[in-house]
């Protein structure tokens, strides 16, 4: 790690060093044009999302760069009552929650027994698990759909939970696997010896040591199950049910009909704002998260 | 420890394995869902596929997605990599340019911005009359581009959908990259800058060839991503898009198993979907071994 190229430069002698070689200024004022215009390029429609959501429909349709003539949370109210926004969001809230608790506590346990154990048809389980990774949904929505109708979750959350802990497992199991394989045998041993039960060394003692591989994976469940799409909208029909991308969707299509634009902007920002905060607070977390998952 | 493993196993079992069984058996019968009655058909749901217009049109989009989507995702996000890592000053300590981080802040985020809601913010800036682009376009001079469909003309409609899903993509690989890069020793770069290799060579023949590994990787997950492209077409072009041009083989499938009720057709369109995908794969681990892949790990002279 020391050896590895440092990504922060030091400002001073930057400054000095840059006088001093024609070519690098070139490439240099060439990339941070490129990677500004970028930049510009990711971040104005986000700003101009933001900007529409405080105006009326008259003046979205009226000309894209006006500014709004009133700056009201009119749009706001609209799309999380009678959008249903806020149901969506408490919706997606309950089975993200509880989905990312299960597919975590039920991935660890998994995890655990597949790296620390010897038994017949381990690999076997392994290698069906690391089969469901690559899966494409497309291929078994359909008989899901009537496997969940057969036990009577069709249309609920609950059911819609169990597919999401089903669907997140695979990619849990996986990563997991990797880091209990890493954690030292000895522990374990030294705390079977002073009388610990199978259950209680894996709960406060190999769990707590896999807490930073936890916390990687757990992010990126998380991510993942907010944005799921495809699930609900095959598998969670009914509208009271409906989870945010879902709803989101279903808001847009009915837009181009009753026409809310405004509405539907303060929709996306209300769907933005808290993934932004999430984002910003855990972003040297996550970016961290992506390096140590796929390199591992 | 029966409970660790058999709890998690028997909801895998249940909706991952069964369904994927289920699904092999349903794509051979004419299984319309609802009535009891289903005949076994051996592969003439296959047989009908392959002379589907609409099908063969629809995994033309995908491949076309396949092919375009992860090349320039990655030849981009490789370049701001290398940037942001190596690409500083060609004296001192090997560097990025000055600003690394927030570049990589900024073009990260839409990474953690739901799909669909990416496909909506873009279906609007597309907006013919009241969206972003035609207004930036017609400001600056264009008014050729005034009321212009980008999403609802047959040249324009996959460009345009292509584009946002290199957009929604680039960041997540640049961070990858990044990662890769960074793992390189410095030495390898200090020793190619006093034989005299300038930025380009250098990219071409170190930082390249190292993360061969990494690049191949990234090219499968946008693959699969493009193979699906379900969701930002769901927003952009719900129907299909114009003459079907950006009709994915997932929005047909949907729409033949929910709306058409031909459950065992569109079981079949699954299969063929999980089978290009995996052809897919194989295709791209086949490329990168005849191309040099073997010697990865060793620098290229």
């Amino acid at each position: 790690m020391s050896t590895a190229v440092t990504e922060r430069a030091l400002p001073a002698e930057t400054r000095q060093r840059r006088s001093s070689n024609a070519g690098d200024t070139a490439v240099e004022v060439t990339s941070h044009v490129l990677l500004i215009l970028w930049s510009v390029i990711v971040i104005v429609p986000f700003l101009w999302v933001l900007l529409s959501s405080f105006k009326t429909t008259r003046e979205i349709l009226g000309s894209p760069f006006s500014l709004p003539a009133h700056w009201k949370f009119d749009n706001y109210v609209n799309a999380w009552t009678d959008a249903g926004i806020g149901r969506f969001f408490f919706n997606t809230v309950i089975v993200v929650g509880a989905s990312l608790f299960l597919v975590m506590l039920l991935g660890a346990m998994c995890a655990y027994v597949l790296a620390r154990f010897e038994f017949p048809g381990r690999r076997l389980i392994y290698n069906s698990m690391l089969a469901g990774l690559t899966f494409p949904i497309f291929l078994v929505i359909v008989p899901l759909f009537f496997v969940l109708k057969n036990i009577g979750l069709i249309n609920t959350l609950p059911g819609l939970i169990l597919t999401y802990v089903a669907f997140a497992l695979p990619f849990t199991v996986f990563f997991l696997h990797a880091f209990f394989r890493s954690l030292p045998q000895d522990v374990y041993e030294a705390a079977t010896i002073d009388g610990a039960s199978e259950w209680r060394a894996f709960f406060s003692i190999m769990l707590p040591m896999a807490g930073p591989g936890m916390a990687s994976v757990a992010i990126f469940n998380f991510l993942g199950l907010w944005n799921q799409f495809l699930l609900p909208v095959a598998l969670n029909t009914n509208q009271d049910n409906y989870v945010l991308t879902q709803g989101m969707a279903s808001f847009a299509s009915q837009a181009g009909y009753s026409v809310d634009f405004g509405a539907l902007f303060a929709a996306v920002v209300m769907t933005v704002l808290p993934v932004l905060v999430v984002y910003l607070i855990f972003q040297r977390r996550l970016s961290g998260s992506v390096a140590r998952g796929t390199f591992r | 420890m029966a409970v660790f493993l058999g709890l998690p196993l028997v909801i895998f079992l249940l909706f991952v394995v069964w369904p994927v069984l289920q699904a092999l058996y349903y794509s051979m019968t004419d299984w319309s869902g609802f009535s009891a009655s289903m005949n076994f058909t051996g592969l003439d749901n296959y047989r009908k596929l392959a002379q589907d217009d609409i099908f063969l049109h629809a995994v033309r989009n995908n491949i076309e997605l396949a092919i375009v989507v992860p090349l320039v995702t990655i030849v981009a996000a490789l370049a701001i990599a290398i940037v942001v890592t190596v690409g500083g000053p060609s004296n001192g300590t090997i560097r990025g340019i000055r600003g690394a981080g927030a570049y990589r802040v900024v073009s990260f985020f839409p990474y953690a911005v739901p799909a669909i809601v990416i496909g909506l913010i873009w279906a609007q800036v597309y907006d013919p009359a009241a969206g972003l682009l035609n207004g930036v376009l017609t400001k600056s001079g264009l008014s050729g581009f005034k009321d212009f469909a980008w999403l609802g003309e047959v040249k324009t409609a996959m460009p345009a959908s292509m584009f946002v899903m290199i957009w929604a993509s680039i960041g997540f690989y640049t961070v990858l990259f990044v990662a890769a890069i960074k793992g390189i020793p410095a030495e390898i770069y200090e020793s190619a800058r006093l034989d005299g290799a300038g930025r380009f060579r250098t990219s071409w023949s170190i930082t390249v060839p190292l993360i061969r590994d990494n690049v191949q990787t990234a090219y499968i997950y946008i693959g699969i991503l493009a193979l699906d492209a379900f969701v930002y077409m769901q927003a952009m072009n719900s129907g299909g898009g114009p003459n079907n041009t950006t009709l994915t083989m997932s929005q047909y499938l949907l729409t033949t198993a929910f709306k058409k009720g031909q459950f065992g057709y569109a079981t079949a369109m699954g299969v063929t979907l999980a089978v290009i995908t995996l052809a897919f794969a194989v295709l791209v681990f086949l490329i990168n071994y005849l191309t040099g892949g073997r010697d990865e790990r060793r620098v290229r002279r």
